[in-house]
């Protein structure tokens, strides 16, 4: 399948960048990793008149620890957070994430960034941005400005970024100790999209109770969705098997897939409550270690 | 309509330079098979999924449908062309051969390139790490267990090799 005619642009700054996006407005695209454009491209699902490959602009790809934050790239590809030792090592949900997004060749092109940017409630990072309370930082013609990742997917395919901003970094607080967090995606096979996932990020007290919750569910909304019904029943209560089950069914009522090859939206909704406890249960159990 | 604005581009692939004027989108599995005339890299689904596609830029596989030519201008590609050395098989090759890792064929060629990547960053690879590896090429004959043992035995001579100091 052949896309629709565009014309390239590859800025080599991101001042550059921005100032083609101001130009062309709705008519560019931004081409990061491209492994959910280009084949949308290809279907003609997508026809922008402009891609701007922003693939040569550097210092956009990194993962490190500041200021309290956990900084990512927009640029960095998922195949870096794989091989990153911190990621390995201080935040196995984002590694699960990772791992979980399709497959190894399309992991060394795709990015965060781009899983985000790109607004469909399919891509595996949304729903664990979504627990972590992660903040998407834009870069405009004005400068740069946080935008939560609550606030970010506003509906299928549309985000809260400007046509004239690029995604430059992803920030997540840097949970407190006896945090954990997991997540489970059911596919039809290796490298599909989510039947449905759920992502989940705890913190707990001395006690074993909850002090913070995070759950986001993958694939079962016009967007991503944070279960925010679920995340407020769990605060304050002991992370125990009974609350567990509670929460996995409050996270259930926030999921409204449609039934599809993946199958029948009642079964997408069953999957979300035992995906919900699995990730729940598996997030105390690093919370705890 | 007019065609979108035409643009240079210069790649290295399996070592030779090659300068083509492209449109921007004219994919890169199409750009090696039809510009280079290489056609050992195939089209299987056009959807992102079986992998026949498989090349490596910069050393790491890819899938050529899903990246246009002009995003590899001044980077080094590697093709099933270039991975026999000198005449001879590479022991991937070799391996394919002798363990039956293939029925038709059409996999083969991005089955080799991302395995042949996997040995590069993971010279003793477990069966997980190999079907790991492999996930994202698709084979419609075998059923796989040929190719996991055929990467086994490439693994085993290519380590083999070394210790012999070949």
């Amino acid at each position: 399948m052949i896309p629709k005619a565009f014309d390239y642009c590859r800025p080599t700054t991101l001042p550059e960048a921005i100032s083609l996006l101001q130009q062309h407005g709705d008519a560019a695209k931004i081409l990061s990793g491209g492994q959910s454009l280009i084949p949308m491209m290809k279907m003609r699902l997508a026809q922008p008149e402009y891609l701007i490959d922003i693939n040569q602009i550097a210092g956009l790809e990194y993962i490190k620890e500041d200021a309290g934050y956990l900084k990512i790239g927009g640029l960095t590809r998922e195949a870096d957070l794989e091989a990153s030792t911190l990621i390995r090592s201080k935040y196995p949900l984002i590694l699960d994430t990772a791992f979980s997004i399709a497959d190894p060749q399309v992991r060394n092109l795709a990015t965060v960034g781009g899983n985000l940017a790109h607004g469909d409630p399919a891509n595996d990072h949304p729903a664990t941005m979504l627990a972590l309370n992660a903040e998407v930082i834009a870069t405009g013609p004005n400068g740069q400005r946080s935008i939560p990742v609550k606030a970010f997917f506003v509906s299928l395919f549309t985000t809260a970024l400007e046509s004239n901003e690029v995604l430059t970094e992803i920030r997540i607080p840097i949970p407190p100790a006896k945090s954990g967090g997991a997540y489970f995606k059911l596919e039809r096979k290796v490298g599909d999209f989510a039947t449905v996932g759920v992502a989940a990020q705890v913190t707990l007290d001395g006690k074993g109770s909850c002090v913070q919750a995070g759950i986001g569910l993958t694939n079962v909304g016009g967007t991503p969705v944070k279960a925010v019904k679920a995340e407020d029943f769990l605060r304050g209560q002991p992370l125990d098997e009974a609350n567990i089950k509670q929460a996995a069914s409050l996270a259930a009522q926030d999921a409204h897939p449609s039934s599809d090859l993946r199958g029948p939206a009642e079964y997408k909704v069953s999957m979300v409550r035992e995906l919900c406890k699995r990730a729940l249960t598996k997030a105390r159990e690093r919370a705890n270690q | 309509m007019t065609t979108k604005n035409v643009i240079n581009i210069t790649v290295k692939v399996n070592g030779k330079d090659h300068t083509a004027a492209v449109e921007p989108r004219l994919l890169l599995v199409h750009f090696i098979r039809e510009v280079l005339a290489l056609t050992g890299t195939h089209v299987g689904c056009d959807t992102t999924n079986c992998g026949a596609c498989t090349i490596l830029l910069d050393g790491r596989p890819v899938k050529s449908c899903t990246m246009f030519a002009v995003q590899v201008d001044g980077r080094e590609l590697s093709t099933i062309e270039g991975v026999a050395q000198n005449g001879a098989l590479h022991p991937l090759q070799e391996s394919f051969k002798e363990k039956h890792g293939l029925q038709c064929g059409f996999c083969t060629p991005g089955m080799i390139m991302s395995t042949y990547a996997l040995l590069q960053k993971n010279p003793q690879p477990t069966e997980q790490d190999i079907r790991w590896g492999i996930s994202g090429n698709l084979c419609r004959c075998t059923g796989y267990q040929n190719i996991v043992k055929a990467v086994q035995y490439a693994a085993e001579k290519m380590s083999a090799k070394k210790e012999t100091g070949e």
